[in-house]
């Protein structure tokens, strides 16, 4: 018997409409708790594929019959070897996760924020299981991709879908939550990989210089794209204007939290750095610039349409990071208290110079759980 | 580093939840107190061994990397902590930490070679149990011995061994490794 299997596409969906299903996830409890399929519409049940190898039916009580079941394992073979039992005990509507929380970590579901001026595009990739965001501006037959997540074939697919060719690749910062494509994507499609130096000073491989005040023109109808050195959440953390509309923050202001400065070990040089962002670079800025992150923390940080996206304005209205008065208050809350530290952190930031080039394996070991970049 | 197993089980290339379908099985046909090597390449294996073992009462002992394969080391469950100590001379923990500062302080660590391999009291000498009578030789007789395993029961039957061997000086540390707090080490 061979078990229905729920593609992390079809999840994904049911995640941003906001529907119904039960999750069993039968990984341990430690990995159950670290990080899971998260949705405010899902219910949860979590036993480990080895308690259940003796057999299904100490739980069979406690799972719906009037609804979909999915079971959810690490890469999809435990998920399917549970649902199999469950279904031979008769039970109906039992989905096995395709590929397993591997698959959901990698899956990449791209949004189209808006049209930009001059007949250009700006799309959002939302790879949901992650948080992380990455974008790629559209205009005239070509293309820059910003935060390059390590799936390149997704973003070389959708520019061949789309008719355009990748010229730039911008890390808006030197990342520690997640492998950059950047580096490879540039040498798959021969475009310019551009990266803040300030962040490159122990890289092993060449880039172009992204510094403040740059200017990158994408397509031949002056779609402009603006640094802006905004450091912080690493010395060299720049945010770009892209259109004079969108302003991509990178890991510095999320839409309900702000960038954290310890993940490279200098959380009390760097305070003061974020502060002066925060406070004084971006209310510089246009209240009516549109944010678009590099990362999401939790589902409300969604839109309606999937995006991810406010308008600065409103961020410093509603977001708590952008309304501490106190110096000595914003220094405790981004340096005290702070959530654990992604996974391997230390290990991606060296992978992300060039210094170590782990197997494709174990580069997805090392990204597996939630992404910490954020302190609220 | 080179441990000693009782038996091993090749689950390399194989992928989840076959390596842990696999050892429970073997598990069953191995003696308590014995020791299973696996040998896995699914990353993931580490994780769920550790958990698996945890749950189902085995003693997980560790993991060493050796390229792309991954060794796991599971003790399976014995019933030996519930089993009544017969060796008369017993000293606390607390007790041995003090004698290792004198110099005729010998430490025999009676665990499998997989347990001591992992963690051990810097210093102390290896004869797994089973091998004590064929290597009770290699025991300094003029020495303190004070027998450590990891709940005081294997450890009460090595002091037994060495008194009846015409060993002087034998002391059974209870509770032993489970409870160690103080420097330990390895042998990778």
């Amino acid at each position: 018997m061979t078990i229905k299997e729920m593609t992390v596409k079809e999840v994904a969906k049911k995640v941003l409409n906001k529907e119904n299903l039960f999750i069993l996830d039968v990984r341990t409890e430690d990995a159950f708790q670290d990080w899971k399929i998260e949705s405010d519409s899902f219910d949860y049940m979590n036993v480990p594929y080895f308690d259940l190898l003796d057999g299904v039916e100490e739980i069979i009580d406690d799972l719906p019959k009037d609804k979909d079941v999915l079971v959810v394992c690490a890469k999809g073979g435990s998920s399917q070897m549970v649902g199999e039992m469950l279904e031979e005990e008769g039970l109906p509507n039992i989905y096995s996760l395709e590929g397993g929380m591997k698959a959901w970590s990698e899956h990449l579901e791209p949004v189209k924020v808006s049209d930009l001026k001059d007949g250009g595009e700006l799309y959002q990739f939302v790879r949901i299981g992650k948080g992380c965001l990455s974008y790629m501006v559209v205009s005239n037959g070509e293309a820059a991709v910003i935060d390059a997540t390590r799936m390149t074939d997704i973003y070389i697919d959708f520019a061949k879908q789309l008719g355009v060719e990748i010229k730039h690749i911008f890390d808006t910062h030197l990342h520690a939550d997640h492998i950059s494509g950047g580096r490879a994507l540039a040498e798959q499609t021969g475009g310019t990989y551009w990266l803040p130096p300030k962040d490159a000073a122990d890289v092993t491989f060449d880039y172009a210089k992204l510094e403040d005040g740059e200017h990158v023109t994408i397509g031949s109808t002056q779609i402009d794209i603006n640094a802006l050195y905004s450091p912080g959440h690493t010395i060299g953390s720049t945010s770009f204007v892209v259109d004079d509309q969108y302003l991509m923050t990178g890991d510095i202001l999320f839409i309900d939290s702000i960038g954290r400065p310890d993940l490279a070990g200098k959380a009390e040089d760097w305070v003061m750095d974020l502060r002066e962002t925060l406070y004084t670079r971006y209310q510089e800025l246009s209240d009516d610039l549109i944010v678009l992150p590099a990362h999401f923390m939790i589902m409300d940080e969604l839109n309606e349409d999937g995006t991810v996206a406010e308008k600065l304005g409103v961020l410093f209205e509603k977001n708590h990071g952008l309304n501490i008065d106190d110096q000595d208050e914003f220094r405790k809350m981004v340096t005290e208290n702070l959530p654990p530290q992604p996974n391997a952190y230390q290990e991606i930031r060296e992978t992300n110079m060039g210094k170590i080039n782990p197997e494709d394996e174990k580069q997805r070991e090392m990204e597996i759980g939630p992404n910490r970049c954020a302190v609220r | 580093m080179d441990i000693k197993t009782d038996f091993s089980l090749d689950a390399k290339g194989l992928a989840c939840p076959m390596p842990i379908v696999r050892t429970k099985k073997t598990m069953k046909d191995i003696e308590a107190g014995q020791v299973l090597e696996v040998l896995a390449t699914d990353q993931g294996s580490k994780a769920d061994l550790a958990a698996w073992a945890k749950s189902a009462g085995h003693q997980f002992l560790g993991t060493i990397e050796e390229g792309d394969v991954l060794k796991h080391y599971v003790r399976k469950s014995s019933d030996e902590d519930s089993q009544e100590k017969k060796h008369p001379n017993v000293v606390s923990n607390d007790d041995l930490k003090e004698a290792l500062n004198h110099e005729d302080t010998l430490v025999l660590d009676v665990r499998e070679s997989a347990e001591y391999a992992f963690e051990h009291i810097p210093g102390a000498t290896s004869i797994p149990l089973g091998e004590l009578d064929e290597r009770a030789g290699e025991v300094d007789e003029n020495k303190q011995v004070y027998v450590v395993c990891r709940t005081g029961n294997r450890s009460d039957m090595a002091a037994q061994k060495l008194t009846e061997k015409g060993f002087k000086t034998v002391y059974n540390v209870v509770p032993g490794m489970s409870e160690w707090s103080f420097d330990t080490t390895s042998n990778q």
